[in-house]
Formats: C-alpha cells, structure tokens, sequence
C-alpha cells in the first residue's frame, strides 16, 4: 500500500467503518511508515482536541436571554396566526 | 491505533413525542426542545460565522423558523438534523451578508493545489493540550479552524465536534456522502498541520518559532 492509498482510507479507518480486510492493510502499512503513524495519530489528536474543547459554549445569562427571545418571537407568531385565522 | 470513540449521543427517544405535541399547540414541548439543542446550534453558528453576535441571531432565527414551519417536518429525518440544515443556513446568510465580496456556498468544492498531503510531519507531545492554559488553547483553535474554509469547516464541526454521523451531515447539508467523506478528510488533515506548530514535540522545536507566536494560518 502506498502513502497516498493509506491517506484516501483514513477517514473511514479513524472512524473505524471500514472493513477486516482493509483495516488489515492499513495497519500493516502503519506498522513500517513512522510518517502515515505519525500522521494518523496527530489527525486523530487533532479531532479529540477540537471535541473536548469547550470552544463556542454558551454561557448561561447569553442562553437565558436567547430562549426568551425565542419564546417571546414564538408567541408573536402564534398570536398573529390565530389572529388572522378569527 | 484504533478508530476515535463516537461521541455519545443524548437519548432522543422522546424527541418525536415532543415534536408531535409541539406541532399539537404544546409550547412547553417546544420549549424542551429549545432546551436541549440551543448548545449545539449556537456552537454550529458561531463556527460558521466566526461572529458572536451572528451566532446569537442565528439561534434565534433557526427556532423561530423551525417553529413556524413545524407542520413541514415530516419526521424523515431526526428533528435535530432538520434543524442543523436551518440552522446551517441561516448561518450562510449571515456570512455571506457580512462577507459579500465572497461566494459562500457549500457545493463549492474549495480546491488548493495539493492541499491533502501533509506537508510536515512532526510528531506531537503525549498530551499536547496541556501544555497551554484553556484560554490559549481555545485561542489556538479558534484562530486555527477560522483559517479553513466554510464548506471545510462546516462539515468537520457537524462531524467531528457535533457527533453527527455521515449520512446526517450529508442530510444536513444537502451534499452527497463522498462529498462529506471528502471534505471531512481534507478538513481533517488541513487542521492537523496548522496545528503542528504549536503541538509538536518541544526538542524538535527548538530553534523554531514560539509556539504561541505564530498566526495559526500559515
């Protein structure tokens, strides 16, 4: 298996959907190419890190204040439906 | 090596008992289901905007509409994947209202000359993260996915940071299923190396840039 085959493969193997045989494959090509190693771990590391990390979480007061925004647009809307329906 | 742990998902069993009572006129049902995505879709908007306060009228405008056009979902997909495609929408708009000199759209297929072959290869510490405070670390990957395109960028949050599977981004997105394999690896990779720099083994570094000096998007 060449450098760029084991590339192609790497998303599926990451997310582990690929079958017996290639995996096979892959792995035997992990075990002699220290760069394919290198790069599967680091990719790997790079998708746990962006997963644990509480990047874009909501605080609480913004949370709060955007469901009663929702809620109050909500009930705007439901009372002009019904408006129009009487 | 093995494959990454799926990220574990909350039960959604009663997902479409909430959506059916919603649809009945139940505005407290609608409400649990506020509750338990406006996390998600804030995260998904602010990835995509790279704006706080788009993101904070992407929430809005993404319930609102799924509200409005509840009768419409059909409950052929999960309701949640139903709402990341509005929501992933709305967030579009957003950028390409702010950024009009550029064409924002995910069927683009962003091409940079050889951009999946990993150009440095460096191994990284045991636990690269930790060698930052959780401030400059989330700088570091802030600044470090902004620098990916949208439809790249996009795809790898759904998947990666989102947990949804191929098959729901694909749905969410209106892309083919090698189209999301496709952009998921590039993205995949794309990050990786950006992040080299300030991840690689410190001895191999010595003599190189701080690793906390550089932009993030080289």
């Amino acid at each position: 298996m060449k450098c760029s085959e084991f590339l192609h493969e790497l998303t599926d193997y990451l997310d582990g959907v690929i079958d017996a045989g290639t995996k096979s494959e892959l792995e035997e090509h992990l075990a002699w190419c220290h760069n394919c190693y290198v790069v599967c771990d680091t990719t790997k590391k790079t998708i746990e890190i962006y997963r644990d990390s509480k990047l874009y979480e909501l605080p609480e007061n913004l949370e709060t204040k955007l469901r009663s925004a929702i809620a109050a647009r909500c009930k705007s809307h439901k009372n002009k439906t019904s408006e129009g329906k009487a | 090596m093995g494959a990454i742990q799926p990220k574990v998902s909350e039960p959604v069993s009663d997902e479409l008992a909430l959506v059916e009572a919603a649809k009945a006129g139940d505005d407290a049902a609608f409400e649990e289901l506020v509750r338990r995505y406006d996390r998600n879709v804030f995260r998904i908007a602010q990835h995509i905007t790279q704006n706080r306060e788009d993101a904070e009228d992407v929430v809005q405008d993404a319930f609102v509409k799924a509200y409005t056009n509840l009768k419409q979902f059909q409950g052929q997909s999960k309701f949640y994947t139903w709402l990341v495609r509005i929501a992933v929408n709305e967030a579009l708009m957003k950028l390409r209202r702010r950024r009009p000199e550029r064409t924002v759209s995910l069927d683009e297929d962003v091409k940079t000359e050889d951009d999946s072959v990993p150009r440095e290869v460096a191994d990284w510490s045991p636990n690269p993260e930790q060698q930052y405070t959780q401030a400059e670390l989330r700088d570091i990957l802030d600044r470090t996915i902004h620098g990916l395109p949208a439809t790249f960028r996009t795809v790898f949050v759904l998947r990666d940071v989102e947990g949804l599977s191929t098959e729901e981004t694909a749905d969410a997105l209106n892309l083919s299923i090698p189209a999301v394999k496709s952009r998921l690896l590039r993205a995949r990779l794309q990050l990786r190396e950006r992040l080299n720099k300030f991840f690689q083994r410190r001895e191999r570094a010595n003599g190189l840039q701080h690793p906390v000096s550089g932009d993030g998007n080289q």
